[in-house]
C-alpha cells in the first residue's frame, strides 16, 4: 500500500502548463527528495498534496492524487482535514508573533482543542521530537521571534507535527539556515521517517543524496527519473539527471 | 549521531567482519598446512567465496557513501582508506586460498624438518600476528598497535630471503621430496604477502587516523612517524 499516489497528474497555471503526467508512488515512512532546476515544477508539486495551489486564482489539476487510497481532489473532501495529515514546512522558518509555546499550540487550539494539560504534554513531545526542548524549556512563554533561525524553523517542524500529520512537505526547509542548523534539521528529517512519510523539495544536491529514499528528478514539468537515491546518485538511468547532479546541465 | 557517522559505522563493522573471517581462514589454511589436513584445506578454497561477496559488497557501501553523503577531512580518509584495505583483504583471502591449495595438491606430508629449517610455522604464526593485531587497531583506533606490525614484517621477509638457500640445500640433500620442497617454497612466497598486506593495511589505518602518509618510506621511517 502506497501512503501517496500521483496518477496521470497535470496541472496548469491559466494557460501555461506547468506538471505534465506524472506518476509517482511514494512508500510509506520514507524520504523523498524533489530535485530540478528552478521552475520546473517541483514545488508546485508538493504543493498539490496538500492543496496549497487550490489558493492560486485559475489554475487547475489534472489526474489524481490519493493519500491512504483516497483522491483529495474528489468533491466532498474536507480541505480541513487533508491539511491536517499532511503537515508543511517551508523555505523560510514562518512562527507566528506569538510565544514559543502558542505556536506549536496554534494547531491544536484552531482545531478545537481545549485541554489544557492535553496540549501541554502535546506541546512538549512535539518540541521534543525536533530536539529543541532543552533549548527552549525555560522560555516558552517568550516570543518565538527571539530565536535563531534554525531554532525557528524547528519550531515550525514541531508547529507542524502537533497536530499528528502522517505526511510532511518541507519545501527548501533549510535554504536558509547555516550549516550546523541545516545538520539538525536534516538529522530530524531522518529520524522523523520512523513515523512520518516525507517529501521534500532541495535545491541542493548533496541534501537529496544524504537524507532521502527515494529521489524524482523533473525538468520542465515532467518527470524525467524517479528511483532510489542510491541508484539515481550512483548510476542515474538517463543521461539529464546525470547531467543535473553532476552541475553540467547546459 | 547524524546520518553520516551511523553509516561509517556499520562500515566499519561490515570492514571487521570482512576482516575476521580473513583472518580465520589464515588460521584454518595454517591448521591445514601443519596436519596437512585436505578437507580443511579445501574449506578455505570454498569460503574464499564469502570474502569476495564481502568484497564487492564493502565496494558497494563506499560508493554510496562517497555519492550520498560527500565525506571530507576525516570522514573522507575513512571511507578511502576503507576502500584499500577491502581491497588488501580481498588479496590476503586470495593468497590464502592459494596456500590451501598447495596444500591439497602435495600428496605426502610436509617432512618435519623440512617445517623445522625453513621456520614456515613461525612465518605463519608471525603473518596472524600481523593480520589480528592490525585488526585490532583498526577496531580501536589505535595506531601505536598498528605500528608494531612494520618490525613484524621484517621478520617475515627475513625468512624469505633465506629460504632459498634453505630449500636447494634441502633439496639436494632428499630429492625425493623435490617437489614437497617446492611448495612450501611457494607458500613461503605467499606468507611474505600475507606481511605485506597487513603493512600495507596498517599504513591506511594511520592515514585515517592521523591523515600521515607513511607509503614508500623506510621501516625506520615508518617507525619514528
Amino acid at each position: 500500500m502506497y501512503k501517496i499516489e500521483s496518477k496521470n497528474v497535470d496541472f496548469f497555471y491559466g494557460a501555461s502548463q506547468a506538471l505534465k503526467n506524472i506518476n509517482i508512488a511514494f512508500k510509506p515512512n520514507t524520504v523523498t527528495a524533489l530535485i530540478g532546476p528552478s521552475g520546473c515544477g517541483k514545488s508546485t508539486y508538493l504543493r498539490l498534496f496538500n492543496r496549497m495551489n487550490d489558493l492560486i486564482d485559475n489554475t487547475k489539476i489534472g489526474g489524481q492524487i490519493l493519500i491512504d487510497g483516497e483522491d483529495i481532489y474528489a468533491k466532498g473532501v474536507n480541505v480541513d482535514s487533508l491539511r491536517k495529515k499532511v503537515g508543511m514546512v517551508f523555505q523560510k522558518p514562518n512562527p507566528f508573533p506569538k510565544t514559543i509555546f502558542e505556536n506549536v499550540a496554534y494547531g491544536l487550539r484552531v482545531n478545537g482543542i481545549t485541554d489544557k494539560k492535553f496540549i501541554e504534554e502535546r506541546v512538549e513531545t512535539s518540541i521534543k521530537q525536533v530536539v529543541l526542548w532543552d533549548e527552549v524549556k525555560d522560555k516558552l512563554k517568550k516570543s518565538a521571534f527571539e530565536l535563531s533561525g534554525g531554532q525557528q524553523q524547528r519550531l515550525c517542524i514541531a508547529r507542524a507535527l502537533a497536530i499528528q500529520p502522517s505526511v510532511i512537505l518541507m519545501d527548501e526547509p533549510t535554504s536558509a539556515l547555516d550549516p550546523i542548523s541545516t545538520a539538525k534539521v536534516e538529522e530530524l528529517i531522518y529520524e522523523l521517517k520512523a513515523k512520518y512519510t516525507i517529501v521534500i523539495v532541495t535545491h541542493n544536491m548533496q541534501q537529496a543524496g544524504r537524507v532521502s529514499d527515494t529521489t524524482a528528478f523533473l525538468y520542465m514539468g515532467e518527470l524525467i527519473e524517479y528511483g532510489n537515491t542510491k541508484t539515481i546518485f550512483t548510476n542515474p538511468k538517463i543521461e539529464r539527471t546525470q547531467n543535473y547532479i553532476t552541475g553540467r546541465f547546459g | 549521531m547524524s546520518h553520516l557517522e551511523i553509516e561509517l559505522q556499520q562500515l566499519k563493522a561490515e570492514t571487521i567482519k570482512m576482516w575476521s573471517l580473513v583472518n580465520l581462514q589464515l588460521r584454518k589454511g595454517k591448521d591445514s598446512l601443519i596436519n596437512l589436513d585436505k578437507d580443511l584445506a579445501r574449506e578455505v578454497m570454498l569460503s574464499e567465496r564469502r570474502v569476495n561477496a564481502y568484497e564487492l559488497k564493502l565496494d558497494r557501501d563506499c560508493e554510496n557513501i562517497f555519492a550520498l553523503f560527500n565525506p571530507v577531512a576525516v570522514d573522507l580518509r575513512c571511507v578511502l582508506a576503507i576502500l584499500k584495505i577491502n581491497n588488501n583483504l580481498e588479496r590476503t583471502g586470495d593468497i590464502v586460498e592459494g596456500i590451501a591449495k598447495f596444500v591439497t595438491n602435495v600428496d605426502s606430508t610436509f617432512d618435519k624438518k623440512l617445517l623445522e629449517i625453513t621456520r614456515v610455522v613461525e612465518m605463519y604464526e608471525a603473518a596472524i600476528s600481523m593480520m589480528d593485531e592490525v585488526l585490532e587497531a583498526f577496531d580501536r583506533e589505535n595506531t601505536s598497535i598498528a605500528r608494531k606490525v612494520f618490525q613484524q614484517d621484517e621478520l617475515l621477509d627475513d625468512i624469505n630471503i633465506k629460504a632459498n638457500a634453505v630449500i636447494a640445500d634441502y633439496i639436494r640433500n632428499n630429492p625425493e621430496n623435490i617437489e614437497a620442497a617446492l611448495y612450501l617454497l611457494s607458500i613461503i612466497r605467499k606468507l611474505e604477502r600475507v606481511g605485506d598486506q597487513a603493512k600495507n593495511m596498517a599504513e591506511e589505518l594511520i592515514f585515517y587516523i592521523e591523515a600521515k602518509v607513511l607509503k614508500h618510506r623506510s621501516i625506520k621511517e615508518q617507525s619514528k612517524e
